[in-house]
C-alpha cells in the first residue's frame, strides 16, 4: 500500500472513530465500512482501528476473523456468495455452483486473477422460497439457473470497462 | 382443513402506537400479557414477562433491540415483514420502548439483508418528520429514536446475548445466562431483545385489543404464526396460520402432499416423519420460529443431515466443547453412514453424543444442533443403515 493510501485510510478511520466517540461499540460499523470500501480489513487498518478505539490489535483481529462478511484478504470487487443451505440445495444449487466455477475459472474460496470476482458459499439468505439464491455484493439473485449465471456475471463485467479493469488488476497485484 | 388467515395484514400506520401512548406503561404491558403472546423468534418466552422485567429494572439507560438477524435455515418471514410491513414494525419497536422505558431502539439487521437498509432508513426519516420518533413522540412526554446496526454474517448472532456482544463490537460469542439481558444487556443496561414478528404482533394487539388476538390459536399458543414454507412443494412462500394447525394441513395448503418428512423449525428444529404429520404447530408440541421445509420422497435423509451439520460446524462459535467438537463428530458419522461403514453400536454412541450436546452446550445453537441427526437416525433407520455406495467413477 502506498504511503498516501495509508494516510487517507488512517484519516478515514480517525473520522469514523470520532463519530462513535472512540467507543468500542463503533467497532462493527467501522470495520464494515472499511470492508465495503477496500474489500478487506488489512493489518494496517486493524492496527489503526485498535489505536482509535483503545483496544489491542489482536481484539480487532478476533472480530474480523469471526464474521464471514469481514476478511483480512481482499475479496473480489464483486463478492459472489451462493447459498448452500438445504432449500437451495433442493432447488439445484449444485448445478449453479458448477457453472459459476466454469464461468469464472476459479473454485469456491477463490478470486479471479483480475480481482473482479470472488466466489464463496454462504448460508441461508432468507430467499428459500425462490432458490437457488445468490448474493453479488448486496444484490440478491433468486431462482438462479446455470444458464443465468453468465448473464449475471456479464452485467457486472460491463459495469467495469476494459480500461478500469486493467487499473483494478494492477491495484490488486501491486 | 386449515386455512390461511390474515389477522396480521391490515394495519394503519401509527394506530397501535397512538393507543399505547394514551395508556400508562403498566397498562400497555398488562394488555400484552392479556393477549398471551409469546416470542416469535423461536424460544417462545412470554413477551409481557420480558417487558415487565425490563421495565422494573432500575437504570437511567435501557434499550429495545429488534432481532432482525433471521438466519435459521428456511426462515424468511422477517424478510417479508421488514420490506412490506415496516410501519407496523417501527410502531412495535416504539411502543415496546415506551413500555420498558427505553429511549433508543436498535434494529440488528443481518448483513445478508443490507439491501433493505435504504428503505428502512427512509421509513425512519419519514417517522421523524411525522413526529412518530423524536424528542416528543406524538406530542407526548416520551423521547424515542431508532438506529439500524448491521450484522456481518454469523448465524449465532441471532442468539440474543451473542447479538449484544456483536453490538458492543466483539466476537458474537453467547454469554452465560443469568444475568439475563433484561437486567444486564447492551453496554450493561437492561435490554429487551424481541423478534420482528413479535414486535409487529404487539403493534396489532395494541391497535385491536388483546381479545382480538386470543380469538386465534390455542390456549397455550395464542394468535397466528407466520410460516416460511420452502422445499419440495408446489406453492412455497409465507403463510399466516393459526397455532394448532397440523403438519398435514400445512402440506395440503402448500401442495406438499406425499412428502416423506417435514423439517419444522429449521436446521435446529425437528425432523417430522410422515407417520407424525398429525402433530400440531405450537409451543405445546412443535415449537417453531416458522421454518417449514418440505422433504419430498426422492430425497436422501442423510443429505439432509449432512447439509445441516455442515451448517452447524461452520456456524458454531467454538466457545464450548460439546458444540465445537460434537458437531464435526456427528458430521463424520453421517459420512460413515453414507459410505455404509457405520455399525449400530457406533451409531448408538453418536446418538449419546448428540444427547450430551443437547444438555451440555452453552447456548441454543449447540443445544439444538443434534436434533435433526437424532430424529433422522431414529425415524429413518431402514434408509440409512447398510448402504452400498455407488462405485466411484
Ligand atoms: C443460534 C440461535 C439463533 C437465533 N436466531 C434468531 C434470529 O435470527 N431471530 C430471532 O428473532 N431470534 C433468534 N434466536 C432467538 C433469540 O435468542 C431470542 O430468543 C429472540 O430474539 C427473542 O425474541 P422473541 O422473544 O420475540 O422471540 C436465536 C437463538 C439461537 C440460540
Ligand atoms: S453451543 Fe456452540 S455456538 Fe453456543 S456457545 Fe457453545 S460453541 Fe458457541
Ligand atoms: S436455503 Fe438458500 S436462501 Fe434459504
Amino acid at each position: 500500500m502506498l504511503a498516501t493510501e495509508r494516510e487517507s485510510l488512517r484519516h478515514e478511520i480517525a473520522e469514523m472513530a470520532e463519530k462513535y466517540e472512540h467507543k468500542r461499540d463503533g467497532m462493527m460499523p467501522i470495520l464494515e465500512a472499511i470492508q465495503e470500501k477496500y474489500r478487506c480489513v488489512s493489518d494496517f487498518a486493524m492496527q489503526e482501528v485498535a489505536r482509535q478505539l483503545g483496544v489491542f490489535p489482536t481484539e480487532v483481529y478476533g472480530v474480523v476473523s469471526f464474521y464471514s462478511f469481514l476478511s483480512t484478504e481482499p475479496r473480489g470487487k464483486f463478492a459472489i456468495r451462493l447459498c448452500r443451505t438445504l432449500s437451495c440445495d433442493f432447488a439445484g444449487k449444485k448445478e449453479v455452483a458448477r457453472q459459476l466455477e466454469n464461468e469464472l475459472g476459479v473454485k469456491f474460496g477463490g478470486t479471479t486473477p483480475d480481482g473482479l470476482f470472488s466466489l464463496e458459499y454462504c448460508n441461508c439468505l432468507g430467499m428459500c422460497d425462490h432458490g437457488p439464491a445468490m448474493l453479488v455484493n448486496n444484490d440478491v439473485y433468486t431462482e438462479v439457473s446455470p444458464e443465468l449465471v453468465s448473464e449475471i456475471l456479464e452485467k457486472y463485467r460491463r459495469m467495469f470497462g476494459p480500461a478500469s479493469q486493467l487499473e483494478e488488476a494492477e491495484a490488486h497485484h501491486g | 382443513m386449515a386455512s390461511v388467515i390474515h389477522i396480521m395484514e391490515r394495519y394503519e400506520a401509527g394506530s397501535g402506537l397512538k393507543k399505547a401512548l394514551e395508556l400508562s406503561r403498566t397498562e400497555v404491558i398488562r394488555q400484552i400479557r392479556e393477549s398471551g403472546i409469546r416470542g416469535r423468534g423461536g424460544a417462545g418466552f412470554p413477551t409481557a414477562v420480558k417487558w415487565n422485567l425490563c421495565a422494573a429494572a432500575q437504570s437511567p439507560k435501557k434499550f429495545l433491540v429488534c432481532n432482525a438477524d433471521e438466519g435459521e435455515p428456511g426462515t424468511f418471514k422477517d424478510r417479508l415483514l421488514l420490506t412490506e410491513r415496516p410501519e407496523a414494525l417501527l410502531d412495535g419497536i416504539t411502543l415496546g420502548g415506551y413500555a420498558i422505558g427505553a429511549k433508543l431502539g436498535v434494529i440488528y439487521l443481518r448483513a445478508e439483508y443490507a439491501y433493505m437498509k435504504p428503505g428502512l432508513e427512509a421509513a425512519l426519516a419519514a417517522r421523524r418528520e411525522a413526529k412518530l420518533l423524536g424528542k416528543k413522540v406524538l406530542g407526548k412526554d416520551f423521547e424515542f429514536d431508532i438506529e439500524i446496526r448491521m450484522g456481518a454474517g454469523a448465524y449465532v448472532c441471532g442468539e440474543e446475548t451473542a447479538l449484544i456482544e456483536s453490538l458492543e463490537g466483539s466476537r458474537g460469542e453467547p454469554r452465560n445466562r443469568p444475568p439475563y439481558p433484561v437486567n444486564t444487556g447492551l453496554v450493561g443496561a437492561p435490554t429487551s431483545v424481541n423478534n420482528v414478528e413479535t414486535l409487529i404482533a404487539c403493534a396489532h394487539i395494541m391497535a385491536k385489543g388483546p381479545e382480538w388476538f386470543r380469538k386465534h390459536g390455542t390456549d397455550v399458543s395464542t394468535g397466528s404464526k407466520l410460516l416460511s414454507v420452502s422445499g419440495d412443494c408446489a406453492k412455497p412462500g409465507v403463510y399466516e396460520v393459526a397455532f394448532g394447525t397440523t403438519v398435514s394441513d400445512i402440506l395440503k395448503l402448500v401442495g406438499g402432499e406425499g412428502a416423506k418428512a417435514v423439517q419444522v423449525g429449521g436446521a435446529s428444529g425437528r425432523t417430522v416423519p410422515a407417520k407424525q404429520f398429525g402433530r400440531k404447530l405450537g409451543f405445546e408440541d412443535l415449537a417453531t420460529g416458522g421454518s417449514v421445509i418440505v422433504i419430498g420422497p426422492q430425497r436422501d435423509m442423510l443429505d439432509v443431515a449432512e447439509n445441516f451439520l455442515d451448517f452447524f460446524v461452520e456456524e458454531s462459535c467454538g466457545q464450548c466443547t460439546p458444540c465445537r467438537e460434537g458437531n464435526p463428530k456427528l458430521l463424520e458419522g453421517v459420512l460413515l453412514l453414507k459410505r455404509g461403514k457405520c455399525s449400530v453400536g457406533y451409531l448408538r454412541e453418536l446418538q449419546n453424543l448428540g444427547r450430551t450436546m443437547q444438555v451440555a452446550s452453552k447456548c441454543g445453537l449447540g443445544q439444538s444442533s443434534a436434533n435433526a441427526f437424532l430424529d433422522i437416525t431414529e425415524h429413518f433407520r431402514s434408509e440409512i443403515l447398510g448402504r452400498v455406495p455407488a462405485t466411484k467413477e
